[in-house]
């Protein structure tokens, strides 16, 4: 999939030059793309340093871990098959406490971990079980506090105040992580009424 | 609306002396766990290089060939009626598919309409507010060889698209229309 949009961009990208006479453009563009992408990872580096750095000391303290127990009741909530004190329950406290605090790297393997757990739960079988669905759900929604990512972009691009899009990006993403939720119950209830698992 | 940008920028620093107390309280030694932590960072950045490199290069030739304006002309009219942005359409739709690319939109949205403007704030709320929804579905299936999805597919490209409309609402209410 993204080995043709890749593609695809470039190669229409290129078509549309040669049609619209706007090759040399297309040759500044080459050279200056590849430039902003270095300039932005250095960017992105001066961020990324100093958040792992500060969430280093959140785990070590175990804060994180005071958390994730803080959110267990809400998480069995919306985990209503898995049995109260699961160890999958804890894999998904985890994860989300890690997106939640940004740390991508450290969520996926505990997401995956968190997936075998529910898969062993449903039997293995090969199909994706409720709370599966539901884990996926909250987690492509991601909530994060704070996006890394997108401060060090606003910050490469000399903003006047590259956090301030902090809060709204926390009330878009948690109306989707409630839609999320929604979503899911709405689906499930309509696999229940057909019937089906 | 004001309270909101507030709240962005006491936000951090708060979270910091949060962190840092709550470290010295437990007497974790925090500038050497800080320190250990940060390394983590450094790799991670470099690794990004090369997909970033490889996705601007190829939005900026889109873009700079005409392309992009091409495509996202047909889409003016509906959307200008509705106050949305055409040119957030693009990062719209690739940002539930790949990552990179959508990182790669969202910093060439934020270059060249500026990162204080409309569409620049929309752009970064937008990357910041939903994942990937495509690639954590194929990493976390594939992982446990789950072959039938069942809705999950379904269930994640509609909280995309409710996460899309509340990231234009909020970032309006916020910021004003322009």
């Amino acid at each position: 999939m993204i080995n043709y949009i890749w593609v695809g961009m470039t190669l229409i990208g290129v078509i549309f030059a040669m049609v619209n006479g706007t090759m040399d453009a297309v040759n500044e563009a080459l050279f200056k793309g590849a430039k902003e992408a270095v300039t932005l990872c250095l960017g992105l580096m001066s961020i990324l340093v100093f958040w792992l750095g500060l969430m280093k000391i959140a785990q070590d303290s175990g804060l994180l871990d005071k958390l994730s127990a803080l959110f267990r009741p809400f998480i069995r909530l919306l985990f209503p098959e898995i049995p109260a004190n699961h160890p999958a329950l804890g894999y998904i406290l985890s994860n989300m406490m890690a997106n939640f605090f940004g740390l991508g790297n450290a969520a996926t393997p505990l997401g995956i971990k968190a997936m075998e757990q529910l898969k062993i739960l449903n039997g293995g079988k090969d199909s994706a079980s409720r709370s599966m669905i539901t884990f996926l759900a909250i987690n492509t929604s991601s909530i994060t506090l704070v996006p890394t990512t997108v401060i060090a972009i606003r910050m490469t691009y000399e903003s006047a105040s590259p956090t301030d899009i902090v809060f709204p990006t926390i009330i878009a993403t948690a109306i989707s992580a409630v839609g999320a939720i929604l979503i899911d119950r709405y689906f499930h209830r309509k696999r229940v009424r057909n019937g089906r698992r | 609306m004001h309270w909101m940008t507030v709240i962005s920028i006491w936000m951090i620093p708060f979270l910091i002396c949060g962190i840092l107390l709550y470290g010295t309280f437990k007497k974790v030694p925090t500038y050497e766990t800080f320190v250990e932590g940060g390394k983590e960072g450094i790799q991670m950045s470099f690794s990004i290089i090369p997909f970033l490199v490889g996705m601007l290069v190829a939005i900026s030739v889109f873009r700079a060939s005409g392309a992009l304006e091409f495509f996202v002309q047909f889409l003016r009219p509906l959307l200008e009626f509705l106050h949305v942005p055409a040119e957030i359409v693009p990062l719209a739709i690739i940002r539930p598919i790949s990552g990179t690319a959508a990182l790669g939109m969202t910093s060439d949205l934020i270059s060249v309409y500026g990162p204080d403007s409309f569409i620049g704030r929309l752009a970064a709320t937008i990357q910041g507010s939903t994942d990937t929804t495509l690639y954590v579905l194929t990493v976390y299936f594939g992982a446990v060889g789950i072959k039938k999805m069942g809705d999950a597919l379904k269930v994640g490209l509609l909280a995309d698209l409710v996460g899309l409309i509340a990231a234009i609402v909020v970032v309006t209410l916020v910021f004003g229309g322009k």
